[in-house]
């Protein structure tokens, strides 16, 4: 497995392999349960008759193991969580300010809660991208800082 | 190491004549049954007219069907009363197919398994761990007993959990298990998922796998996966069940023990002999056995001899393993495919797991599922449809035909204790 390198800059999402049919969600969610395991955030991607789901979660460590442990196709991938205001234009900063630095995005996901608005993003170089979006002003999330939104 | 030296190399000439000889003695005892009695009698056949190993294609074929239909003792050869055990094949459809045994089957049985032991290094000294099914399938009891010659500690362990064979392993230090090649599969994952090492945990060497054929990259990754030797064996509850064909330690091919069977390669489709190392259906006759010995059985397994001498001494010729059987074989979309060669692209990919399954649907559609190897999960959604396309060409180059893939979950697919399920036809042709 890679080692991920520790950035100030970047979260660890889970990335755990899936079969897209019924069932196949709550298998994981069973596991990462019994592990007391909080999750902050999901994001499926299918492709065909199978897919990955990523979640932000509060131990990425423990829950990476425990899937492991369990046969499950798991590993630990690095993301950005960049947090924006929330209000019109903000996500339109941001995707200018990494298509300045040509930063392409390979997956991307946001919410917004208790006005704040959160974007998740995926991309070939995120200490890279870190870097970029705390020049222009925005706030780069560390893991612990996650699990206060 | 020999266990009988003389016979395993005897010379070529001296050979044939045993051969000859035992052949003979074979044809007169079955004049006693009355199948074979009215087969001579149809071609006209005396048993004195058998004066050459050529001369065996005079003799009838036999095949499964005929063991069914003379079920259940129809083809036994000797009084009920010399009969000292019964075997039956696993019979998946209808009747099953009975095998008589006398008490020196049983001890010919037993000498052959003796020698595959020693041929592979296996002495008095070894725990042998049978986690085979006992009762009435041949890999129990027919190796049972092999072992026992042989001098091992015999641990009758039979399919059981694997909690339980792990536990014995670990009290009892086995050394040398015999095992079916999807339950290896089955046993290292479960070693993992239990963060035990067998080269570090254990004391396993050596596994003698068969019951199931299986392909050259399988037995590499079981080897890797239990740090041990796997000897390939070849067998049939027909011929006594294990200990028809065994690896030496070269590794290179099964030496048939010809003492004990004539091996024939033959055209499945016209029952003629196929050149001399060309592949064919192996066709065997017990030349050994008292209590039912058959003529010509038509094993429906595929395989071709290894020409020329092996480095081990032995002059008993070498099989390959089998390549499929004549009778698994798929016809899809009007190409003939056997699963062997769908496991043997498979496995030499090493971003997919140890099982899969072949299912065949509606008009003759192929979905191969395939399962991931966690150890080669990146998290890319993109590499997972590149890994799908990669199987599929491979496929497509090696079978002609262009098949699904679908790439499941490992430890998803269906996998018994036993032999495994490799083929779903749901076809509606």
């Amino acid at each position: 497995m890679t080692q991920i390198i520790h950035s100030m800059n970047t979260v660890k999402l889970v990335a755990v392999f899936a079969e897209n049919r019924p069932g196949q969600i709550a298998r994981i969610t069973d596991v990462l349960a019994r592990a007391n395991i909080n999750i902050r955030c999901i994001i499926v991607a299918s492709s065909g008759n199978c897919g990955i789901m990523k979640v932000l979660v509060n131990d990425p460590d423990l829950a990476c193991q425990s899937l492991k442990k369990e046969g499950f196709a798991a590993t630990l991938t690095d993301v950005i969580a960049v947090e924006m205001p929330d209000k019109p234009g903000a996500l339109h900063s941001v995707a200018q300010c990494l298509a300045a630095h040509n930063i392409n995005l390979l997956n991307t996901s946001g919410f917004a809660a208790n006005n704040r608005a959160i974007l998740v993003i995926e991309v070939e170089d995120p200490a890279q991208a870190g870097e970029a979006l705390k020049k222009h002003g925005l706030h780069v999330l560390t893991q612990k800082e996650t699990l206060t939104i | 190491m020999f266990w009988h030296q003389e016979i395993e190399t005897l010379d070529r000439p001296a050979l044939d004549a045993l051969q000859l000889k035992r052949l003979r003695e074979t044809v007169r005892r079955l004049e006693r049954v009355p199948f074979y009695r009215g087969k001579f009698l149809e071609t006209g056949l005396k048993p004195d007219e058998i004066n050459s190993a050529a001369d065996i294609r005079r003799l009838p074929f036999t095949t499964a069907a005929d063991l069914r239909e003379n079920y259940p003792d129809g083809l036994l050869a000797v009084s009920r009363e010399e009969v000292l055990r019964l075997h039956t094949s696993s019979g998946t459809t209808g009747k099953p197919k009975a095998l008589f045994f006398s008490r020196r089957d049983v001890d010919t049985a037993a000498e052959l398994i003796a020698r595959a032991f020693c041929m592979t290094g296996v002495t008095r000294r070894d725990v042998f761990q049978n986690m085979m099914s006992y009762g009435l399938f041949t890999g129990g009891l027919v190796m049972h007993y092999g072992a026992e010659k042989v001098g091992c500690m015999v641990i009758p362990a039979g399919p059981g959990t694997s909690e339980r064979q792990l536990l014995l392993m670990q009290d009892f230090g086995t050394t040398v298990i015999h095992v079916t090649p999807s339950y290896a599969f089955y046993f290292a994952d479960f070693l993992e998922k239990k963060g035990i090492d067998p080269r570090k945990n254990l004391a396993l060497r050596k596994a003698f796998v068969g019951a199931e054929p299986y392909t050259e990259e399988t037995k590499r990754k079981i080897e890797a996966a239990l740090g041990i030797d796997v000897y390939n064996s070849y067998g049939l509850t027909e011929m006594n069940g294990p200990g028809v064909a065994f690896e030496c330690e070269g590794k290179c091919g099964m030496h048939v023990w010809e003492d004990n069977f004539v091996l024939e390669i033959i055209d499945p489709a016209t029952g003629e002999p196929v050149g001399d190392g060309e592949p064919g259906e192996m066709v065997l006759t017990s030349i050994n056995r008292e209590a039912m010995p058959l003529l010509r059985y038509r094993t429906r397994d595929l395989t071709s001899i290894i020409p020329g001498p092996c480095a081990c001494g032995r002059t008993h010729r070498r099989i390959h393993r089998i390549t499929g059987r004549s009778d698994d074989m798929l016809i899809v979309r009007g190409v003939n495919i056997f699963p062997q060669q769908i496991e043997r692209v498979l496995m030499s990919i090493p971003q997919v797991g140890r099982n899969y399954l072949i299912q065949l649907e509606g008009l003759d559609e192929m979905t191969v599922k395939v399962e991931l190897s966690p150890s080669g999960f990146d998290g890319q959604v993109g590499h997972l449809t590149q890994l799908q396309i990669e199987v599929m060409e491979k496929l497509r180059a090696e079978l002609s035909v262009r098949p699904t893939v679908e790439l499941v979950a490992s430890g998803s697919l269906p996998v018994s204790e036993g032999k495994a399920k490799r083929v779903i036809d749901k076809r509606s042709l």
